[in-house]
């Protein structure tokens, strides 16, 4: 691709950007109140809304797993022989492996083989054709508010669009391949880019790192596959909606994001299911490498179904999410609101091993109910001069529990290393819990390390207060919870900070009172 | 406007308010004073719909209503605002933001739309100049890190903002230096209007300079044991509550 092209697309960036700046504080102010009054509707409006199915034909592979099941996925997606291999050496190596139990969280015991590993909606066009899709998956992700429909996207974003084990459509493909973006559903990558693919797989989540990651490496059926080539910012926001849809299957994609050196890409992924009162599985991996210069921004909004008010049903959120800063003044940054499933089990980390490279995460993780997570991240300083930053939020009602766990390991040769973590908690009600497990490794004299970390309550008094004043207690939650998260929702593109809030508000409803 | 009829209330089963009795009508401005613990802040609490007091006996009608069986929020919106004694902080919700939700919560109530963003910029710029607060304060947390006089008059200044019909101020004039409280005055005498009321809770004639009040009733050992003009309080400046409490322990003998 012409460095002209790039070069355009840098320019347009910096344009929407000064196009933002430019906007006075009063419209900018008006725009969020807009999207207040349609949070307030929102909340009104009921539960976890998200939570329909969609009568789509099916086509299923029968229950259960074994090098079989490996075997058929791979030939289903007409896989090289490469990639089967590298799915039975993870297939065997889980086969030895045990459900880790260091979390703080009870999981029920989950049976491996009473599970669907491959679900793929039947009418479904090769993904990345131009042809018309299904009318009916059309119609679901409309009333997930995913338009795939270029001419209906959200202004400025890009997605791809997966349902159970397939990516039903990416958008945009052609214009990015102009930029010489590559972003397309995994298994277009397998085929499309082999090398590249080949070459990076599994470099910074090997499949023996864990239960779930190997588990995912036998068995994975699609995800998202992005590369951004030298020189390039990313114009637009990549985005990947991941919806599970068919009973008793389990959703297992992978996700790899290249940047090149000097590139920068944003990117964001939302997540729902239907109300069931079964657990389903889902275990993803999600692998990010940045070379010298080069940025990426990984946003998630995570909303799987949390189950129920009596902790019947919800997703078990089991996800290794990691990026290595392998070139020099690198940077990934993690941002994650996490409101949904029933047990969340992730620590999407950093490994900075450029010199002078940095790695970010700011998280919320609101529980309500009974549900259940433990999450945190891991910054593991390896080149000299690394720097991150921790911000955790956690916000938990109900019964439910809500652990940060973090690990801050500076090696031996990282000079310069600096660390700041801030780890908070907010409780409503007293039959919640919120813990805090921080980890420190320090090899490295030099390092500077920072840790704080509060809990707090919502007062009785805070509620009074705004109730007198007008507000009730349910907006007042809500301006408490949004006015506590805010730090971290300002971290989300513009457009999904809105969505963002509403979740937070949503996914409390019913918490106090 | 407000009647208030042998209002008997606890607090953990021990009694507090002992038989209030009070009629608050339109364009009127009472004060209410009394000794420390005697029941004034409790009142006010019960009046604004706070829980942890509980009525044991009496009526109260704020404009033909029972004002008891409303919600803390529904008073709000009917008008009735209470200038805390110690305002509570909300870290993390800027002022603008809660005053925006507050007012539009009333507007709606009204059936009005709610302020355009300008506007309701506008509205709140004009109040602020009006209790003379510093306009950064208006971007911080809600009472986060203000000082005591700052407290109270943003206190003043939300008053300002939703125009209450009946407003009990509970000790907005403690801790106030000579302009502010000049200032709070001020915000207090523009609400003496025909259709509005305040009760002033204070401990001190000095406010009284500046908001003449119609009635003055001395609140002791959770009755209301003497009311009278404003030479009351004057009375009151100059003898202390020893004569009142005499009085007043003395007639309970006779009960
Ligand atoms: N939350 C509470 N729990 C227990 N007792 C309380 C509580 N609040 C008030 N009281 C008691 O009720 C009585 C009346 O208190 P209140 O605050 O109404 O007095 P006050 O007249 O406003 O006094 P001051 O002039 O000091 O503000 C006091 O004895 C006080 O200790
Ligand atoms: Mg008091």
């Amino acid at each position: 691709m012409a460095a002209e092209g790039r070069k355009e697309y840098n320019v347009a960036v910096k344009e929407r950007l000064r196009v933002w700046r430019q906007i006075p504080e009063t419209e900018k102010y008006q725009e969020m109140e807009k999207n207040q009054d349609q949070i307030l509707n929102e909340v009104t409006s009921g539960e976890y809304k998200y939570g329909f199915y969609s009568d789509i034909e099916i086509e299923k592979i029968p229950k259960g797993l074994n090098e079989n099941t490996v075997r058929i996925i791979s030939e289903k997606k007409g896989e090289p022989g490469w990639l089967l291999e590298f799915r039975l050496k993870a297939f065997r190596h889980w086969q030895t492996m045990k459900m880790p139990t260091w979390a703080n969280l009870t999981i029920p015991e989950i049976d491996y083989q009473d599970i669907v590993y491959y679900a793929a909606p039947k009418q479904s066009k090769p993904a990345g054709s131009n042809d018309e899709i299904d009318p009916e998956l059309k119609r679901t992700f409309d009333r997930l508010g995913i338009p795939l429909e270029e001419q209906n996207h959200l202004a400025g974003i890009v997605v791809d669009a997966v349902m159970d084990s397939v990516s039903v459509k990416t958008t945009f493909r052609e214009t990015l391949a102009e930029a010489g973006i590559i972003f397309c559903s995994f298994s277009d990558a397998v085929k499309d880019y082999p090398d590249l693919v080949r070459k990076h797989m599994g470099t910074v989540v090997p499949y023996s790192d864990n239960f779930f990651a190997a588990l995912n490496s036998a068995v994975f059926s699609d995800g998202s596959f992005c590369y951004i080539p030298k020189g390039v910012r990313c114009p637009m926001e990549l985005s990947t909606y991941f919806r599970i849809n068919a009973a008793n299957t389990g959703q297992f994609e992978r996700t790899l994001i290249i940047a090149d050196e000097d590139s920068y890409v944003s990117y964001l992924e939302g997540c729902t299911a239907p109300r069931r009162d079964e657990n389903q599985l889902h275990a993803a991996i999600v692998e990010i490498i940045t070379e010298k210069n080069a940025e990426v921004k990984y946003s998630t909004v995570q909303n799987w179904y949390p189950g129920d008010r009596e902790g019947r049903g919800g997703i078990f959120n089991f996800v290794t999410k990691r990026g290595l800063c392998r070139g020099e003044n690198s940077k990934i940054s993690w941002t994650q609101v996490e409101t949904g499933s029933a047990i969340t089990w992730k620590y999407p980390s950093c490994i900075l091993r450029g010199d002078n490279s940095s790695g970010e995460f700011y998280s919320v993780a609101v529980t309500n109910n009974h549900q259940q997570a433990d999450t945190g991240t891991k910054m593991i300083h390896i080149g000299k001069n690394t720097r991150s930053i921790i911000v955790s939020k956690g916000i938990s009602a109900g019964f439910s529990q809500n652990s940060y766990r973090g690990l801050v390991k500076v090696h031996r040769k990282a000079s310069g290393a600096r660390n700041f973590s801030q780890c908070d908690s907010l409780l409503l009600g007293d039959k919640c819990g919120a813990h805090t497990f921080p980890y420190l490794e320090v090899d490295n004299l030099s390092a500077i390390v920072e840790h704080e970390a509060t809990t707090s309550k919502i007062g009785e008094d805070q509620i009074f207060y705004c109730n007198q004043r007008g507000i009730s207690t349910e907006d007042a939650i809500g301006l408490i919870v949004n006015g506590y998260a805010k730090e971290i929702i300002n971290k989300l593109p513009m457009e999904f900070a809105v969505e963002a809030q509403k979740l937070l508000q949503i996914s409390l409803e019913g918490s106090v009172g | 406007m407000l009647n208030i009829n042998n209002l008997k209330a606890a607090i953990n089963g021990k009694p507090i308010l002992k038989g209030i009795n009070l009629v608050l009508n339109a364009g009127e401005v009472h004060a209410l004073m009394g000794p420390n613990g005697s029941g004034k802040s409790t009142l006010a609490a019960i009046l604004a719909g706070r829980e942890f007091a509980k009525v044991l006996e009496g009526t109260v009608s704020y404009m033909g209503k029972d004002l008891l069986e409303m919600p803390p929020e529904e008073r709000s919106r009917e008008g009735i605002f209470l200038g805390f004694q110690y305002p509570t902080e909300i870290p993390g919700v800027s002022m603008v933001n809660f005053m925006k939700t507050a007012v539009n919560e009333h507007r709606k109530h009204r059936g009005l739309e709610p302020l355009s963003a300008s506007d309701f910029l506008r509205i709140m710029r004009e109040k602020k100049e009006l209790v003379e607060i510093d306009s950064k304060l208006a971007s911080r947390s809600v009472n986060e890190g203000y000082s005591g006089g700052e407290k109270k008059k943003n206190e003043i200044f939300q008053m300002a903002m939703l125009e209450p019909r009946l407003a009990i101020l509970d000790e907005t004039d403690s801790g106030l230096d000579i302009d502010a409280l000049r200032i709070v005055a001020n915000g207090i005498n523009k609400l003496r209007q025909p259709d509005r009321a305040v009760l002033v809770i204070t401990h001190y004639q000095r406010l009284l300079d500046y908001i003449i009040p119609d009635v003055v009733h001395v609140l002791y050992d959770g009755r209301i044991v003497k009311s009278g003009d404003r030479d009351l309080a004057l009375e009151l400046e100059e003898k202390g509550y020893d004569w009142i409490k005499k009085e007043a322990d003395k007639s309970k003998v006779y009960e």
